[in-house]
């Protein structure tokens, strides 16, 4: 179906199952429960594992396939951000224009520091790209302030022109972002006893665009051009002596990540119209790397899978506190609780990196493949038991 | 005039002249071997005909044109192929994937953007593939992972890669160095086969005098990065410059 096997056919039906279901799956605990902070199901938090995951999956098609690790993807992510708001700004409040034109900018952008920092690889590319990320994101946080607003970030305001829509609502306020109409922020909320789930707008069309952009990172892994990344990052010797010019095509694989990313950018930017400078830092492009190297560069689904769970993690883990691990354990006797409270303390709340930290390096250490690799090991290990159990099952035939 | 025409090539690293005023002439459909001690320049002349270094002075002149000055894939898509003496393979690819991207290079040239249709659709480029594996013998390790082959597999996919590109100069780098006896021999036998069956040109740089003289039709001898002498075996064999200055006392 859709020109892919049944095995990457199958593969992207789960995925967009999960993604159209995520409002009930991420949502397993009921609303007044304990354990109702584990809940991931809101609109906010969804929309960014989408918008993660888009970002993640472009990032995989350059360092999953050629082996060219950018350290600067962000700024592509950020100048995407850019240029949708000042769509927003200037044209109008619809997310389509800016989606479309953070692609394009961010395209642009890719093509002239891929250019550049292609011509060498390494770990010498990985410098370079950080250095361009580290200059886009001090640009942007003074020189270009005319442009990016500087250190308070780019914002809609009521003098803004929008010219296809209207600068301010009849009511005074600055208008929201829609797609034809429909409102990004609008969200439906349906109560099934204990639970609600809420449905937003924005996280689905989040979700549509991801979608698309999962199926289209699956027809360029097949494809021979796919191929020929995956030759680059094997032998570069051999494809030099084979008449095919490496640069277009670790060109090529990059600004198809840089538009990724930008594309990434420009829906944070629609759910949310603001940009700020800080989208742009390096901890934002190591982020990526982590998302993609825990989830399992060089896999199509990797990368999702990491992007998932190191936002869950942010905001899930971020939130418990001291109050909240101390209702756990109140069970125990004073000092004991105290104790264990004192020990989990430096794990949560601010401390959440330490968390993914050591997770990480599990991660790496045990399972070099990333969490794809877990699954794997997860799958083979069951299939082993019960190829043994029919064995067994069949060596005991005769004796009945 | 021959395919390969090289004249009065000079090369020099600092101190050292590592080639000076080679002279060299390959005869279309020949097998050519360069031959000499170590040090005496052969595989500098190998990179000056690929593309890797280029000479400080003199031209070097592939079918007519010149080759100096282009990039390795360029002179690759003129038509000349080149075996490493470690084979330089995709070692994180399928034999199959291997034997393809060559086939794609002489379908596509340097470069092409074809992200969006599947690589088991391009039929034309797998029944390639797929008869140059049966050629090579290799058809029933289709899936396994280049790297996992052994080094004689190894050398004959690297052939293979390189026949599938239909040159019209093969050039080898020690194909047999580092070989036991048996992949030597098996190695021999695929290079006449490949000369006897194909309108290819061989050059052939090697250390190892069964090889040469089971192979070649015509012999240069390097040393000290300029040629002593170009004739046929049987000649070379009782030149007695040949054997001061290469053979020794044990030829």
């Amino acid at each position: 179906m859709f020109g892919l096997n049944k095995k990457d056919t199958s593969l992207l039906i789960i995925v967009a199952c999960l993604t159209m279901f995520a409002p009930f799956i991420l949502n397993p605990f009921p609303t007044d429960s304990g354990l109702a902070q584990f809940n991931a199901g809101y609109p906010d938090l969804m929309q960014r594992f989408v918008i993660f995951g888009i970002f993640a999956i472009g990032f995989n098609i350059l360092f999953g396939l050629t082996g060219y690790l950018s350290f600067g993807h962000a700024a592509f992510l950020g100048v995407g951000s850019y240029s949708a708001v000042w769509m927003f700004k200037l044209i109008g409040m619809n997310v389509i224009p800016a989606i479309v034109l953070s692609v394009i900018v961010a395209g642009l952008f890719a093509l002239l520091i891929g250019f550049i920092s292609l011509r060498r690889s390494g770990i010498y590319f990985s410098i370079l790209t950080l250095a361009f990320a580290q200059m886009s994101f001090n640009l942007a946080y003074s020189v270009l302030t005319p442009i990016t607003n500087g250190e308070t970030g780019l914002q809609l305001t009521l003098e803004d022109p929008r010219i296809l829509g209207v600068s301010a609502t009849a009511d005074g306020s600055i208008p929201v972002t829609n797609l034809f109409g429909l409102e990004m922020r609008s969200t439906f909320e349906m109560a099934v006893g204990p639970w609600a789930f809420q449905f937003n707008a924005g996280y689905y069309l989040c979700a549509f665009i991801m979608l698309a952009a999962f199926y289209l990172s699956i027809r360029i892994f097949r494809s021979p051009f796919g191929m020929m990344l995956r030759a680059v990052k094997s032998n570069q010797q051999r494809m030099n002596y084979t008449g095919l010019n490496t640069r277009p095509y670790t060109l090529a694989a990059f600004v198809i990540s840089g538009m990724y990313a930008g594309l990434a950018g420009g829906l944070m930017a629609s759910m949310d119209p603001l940009a700020g400078a800080e989208r742009m830092q390096w901890t934002a492009s190591g982020e990526v790397v982590l998302m993609t190297i825990l989830g399992g560069a060089g896999t199509l689904i990797g990368p999702v899978l990491g992007a998932g769970f190191i936002k869950y993690f942010e905001n899930i883990f971020s939130k418990i506190n001291d109050n909240v691990l101390h209702s756990w354990f109140s069970f125990m006797p004073d000092g004991m609780e105290d104790a264990v409270v004192f020990l989990i303390h430096p794990f949560i709340g601010k401390g959440w990196h330490l968390t993914l930290g050591i997770l990480f390096m599990l991660v790496v250490i045990f399972l070099p493949g990333g969490l794809v690799e877990g699954g794997q090991r997860i799958k083979g290990w069951i299939q082993g038991r019960r190829a043994k159990d029919s064995s067994t099952a069949k060596e005991t035939n005769p004796a009945e | 005039m021959g395919i390969l025409e090289v004249k009065d090539v000079g090369k020099r690293f600092g101190g050292l002249q590592a080639l000076s005023d080679v002279n060299l002439s390959v005869k279309e459909n020949s097998v050519h071997a360069i031959i000499g001690p170590n040090g005496a320049g052969k595989s500098t002349l190998l990179n000056c005909l690929v593309g890797k270094l280029i000479p400080d002075t003199g031209s070097v002149m592939f079918d007519g044109q010149s080759v100096l000055g282009r990039a390795p894939y360029e002179i690759n898509q003129m038509g000349i192929s080149r075996v490493f003496q470690t084979p330089e393979i995709f070692g994180d690819l399928t034999v199959l994937e291997n034997m393809m991207i060559p086939c794609f290079a002489k379908r596509d040239g340097a470069f092409e953007l074809n992200a969006l249709s599947a690589v088991l659709k391009q039929q034309d480029i797998l029944d390639r593939a797929e008869a140059m594996l049966v050629e090579m013998n290799m058809a029933d390790k289709r899936h396994m992972h280049a790297a996992a082959l052994s080094r004689g597999d190894k050398r004959r996919l690297e052939i293979g890669m390189c026949l599938s590109q239909e040159p019209r100069l093969l050039l080898l780098d020690e194909p047999t160095a580092g070989m036991a006896r048996a992949d030597t021999n098996n190695t021999i036998d695929l290079l006449k086969q490949i000369s006897d069956e194909r309108d290819i040109t061989i050059a052939i740089i090697e250390h190892d005098m069964h090889v040469v003289f089971s192979l070649a039709n015509r012999i240069t001898v390097l040393a000290q990065g300029t040629p002593l002498v170009e004739d046929d075996p049987q000649n070379i064999r009782g030149n007695p410059k040949v054997r001061e200055a290469y053979l020794g006392e044990s030829a």
